[in-house]
Parts: structure tokens; sequence; C-alpha cells
């Protein structure tokens, strides 16, 4: 099974490495582009014999723990069989 | 009186550590590797600085799950000191140890340069040897220093007195001309509720010998080792 965990940080915070990209975006002529926000993105393969109401307890659990810092950003987790 | 420098993959600062305690001070000090899952005889711990595991995922992020930091975190618990320098700092943030965390400069770039310091608070076993208010010159080195937290966290740092080091200029005026990083209300370190564990984005153990274009970091070590004299006293 495939999921993917997004994570960003929360729109109260900052986020300079957005901000930069969004200037030079701005200074290639892209004009209608009003703001860009930096994220990271997860993709992850669970064992097969995993169900999907287990895979996002897991994920919810390991975004919180490890790959989001509650401090400063926020995630979510997407399980890929259920979007499908 | 025992020192301990944690050397974690990516430390770099863990040899101006342990130069300091053991040529500055004169005292007892090891390096311990990030394997080990005990600490051993140490009165004080220092989380060094440096890029530990590359900064991968978060800076600090990877290293809060060393083996050595289940010890680390039980030795703090115990009362034992720990200082967590620059890398060590956000390593303390990361694992709870201290609140908040340290997020990308506010200006992108990574800093390295001398600042100010103001000692804020000087009732910690690092810093009784300061005057309250004392200026403190003492370079940084980071890319993610830039201090954030939420307000409930920040109003419970000032009531508790637990901001130890804020930004400052050349006369001790806290400014946002002085904040190199963008770091909220110009935190450059705290403590814990109990005092015995700091985390500080500035470099006091690159600036404890005036060769090294000043001296004001020595007397953080000094302090510690004072305090671990009277305790080994009694």
């Amino acid at each position: 099974m495939r999921a993917t965990v997004h994570v960003r940080l929360k729109k109260s915070v900052l986020d300079p490495q957005g901000q930069a990209i969004h200037h030079a975006i701005r200074t290639l002529g892209y004009e209608s582009i009003r703001e860009i926000r930096q994220g990271k993105y997860f993709e992850i393969e669970l064992e097969d014999d995993v169900s999907p109401e287990r895979a996002r307890a897991l994920l919810e659990q390991l975004a919180r723990d490890v790959l989001a810092n509650p401090v400063l950003e926020e995630y979510w987790v997407q399980i890929e069989e259920e979007s499908e | 009186m025992k020192f301990g420098v944690v050397v974690f993959p990516g430390s770099n600062c863990d040899h101006d550590a342990y130069h300091v305690i053991s040529k500055v001070l004169g005292q007892p000090v090891d390096f311990i590797w990030h394997e080990q899952t005990t600490l051993g005889e140490y009165d004080a711990v220092i989380l060094p600085g440096g890029f530990s595991y590359g900064d991968y995922l978060r800076a600090g992020a990877l290293a809060r799950f060393s083996p050595i930091m289940g010890a680390v975190r039980e030795f703090a618990a115990r009362g034992g000191f720990v200082l967590g320098i620059c890398n060590g700092f956000q390593i303390l943030c990361e694992s709870g140890l201290l609140p908040g965390a340290l997020m990308r400069n506010r200006g992108r770039r990574f800093l390295c340069q001398f600042v100010h310091v103001r000692v804020e608070a000087t009732d910690t076993p690092f810093t009784h040897l300061y005057r309250p208010g004392q200026v403190l010159y003492l370079p940084i080195a980071h890319g993610e220093g830039n201090y954030y937290c939420d307000p409930e966290t920040l109003a419970e740092l000032r009531r508790e007195h637990r901001i130890v080091f804020r930004y400052c200029d050349a006369n001790g005026r806290v400014t946002e001309a002085a904040n190199p990083n963008g770091s909220l209300d110009n935190i450059a370190g705290i403590c814990n509720r109990e005092r015995n564990v700091l985390g500080m984005m500035p470099h006091p153990e690159r600036a404890a010998e005036e060769i090294l274009g000043s001296s004001d970091g020595r007397a953080l070590f000094q302090s510690l080792a004072l305090v671990l004299a009277a305790m080994a006293r009694e």
C-alpha cells in the first residue's frame, strides 16, 4: 500500500523560502502568482497486510512524532487506496 | 567533576567544547559517542554545534532519536546539567527538553558572524558569574536559528525568567536591527523550568580565549564548574 504525508508550515508561521521562490518567480514575469509556500512530501510504502485504517493511524502518529514538528508545521496523511 | 561532550555524526564543534573544558577550565572531559545508551558518571553534558545527520528532515530532528538521547533525557530529569549549543539547542528543542523550535533564518542566509547578546538571567548554573544585563560578544554560525514558540509558551518563558540571552546592540539595547535571524523577542538562549538545561544559538566555546577575538564565553563554563565544585564539597 502506498501513502503520502504532506508537511507544511502553519499559516501563522513565516515561510522565508516560499517568499524567496515567489520573489524569483515574480521577476520571471509570473505576475498572476500571489503566494507560494513551500512544504515537504513523503512517499511511503507500507506492507501489504496493513489495513488502510491501521495505516492511517500509524502514519498520523509518524507524522506527529517524526515527520513534522507540531510547533511549526501541520501535516496531512493520504492513503492511496482511499483516494482512488 | 566530569564533563561529557556528545558526538553525533555531523557534530563539528565537539572538539571546541572539549578544548574549552580540558584546556581553559582544566577539567576532565570525555567524548560520548551518540550510539551509547548510557551516560556514566558525568556531572555536565554538552550537546555541541554542527550538522548532526546533515540537518536532514529538520535541524536536530534525527539526532533526537540517537540512542544516547534517552540517557540525556534521564540525566536532565535527575537534575544533571545539559548545555546545548547551536545544533545542540536545536536538538534540545526537537527532543522536547526545551520548548519551541528553531526555524530558517528570517533572511534565509547562513549567518557566520559575531553578535552581541545580553544576559537576561543570571540565576542559572550557567550564567551566575555574569552581571544582569551584561553584554557579551559571541559568534553565531547557523542557518536555522530563528527561535519560534506559541504566544502561551513565550508568556511562560517571560514569567518564569527563562529567557537567558537576547540579541542586542553593542550598548545592550534589544532592538529589531540587532536581531540577526528573526528570533521571537530576540531570543538567543533559554533554559528549562528547573534551570539545569540551557540551549543557546551563540557559541561560548568559540569565544573563551582572547586569541579567538573574545573571551566572553569563558564565564559560562566557569559558572558551571563553580557550581559543580560546590556540589562536590557538599
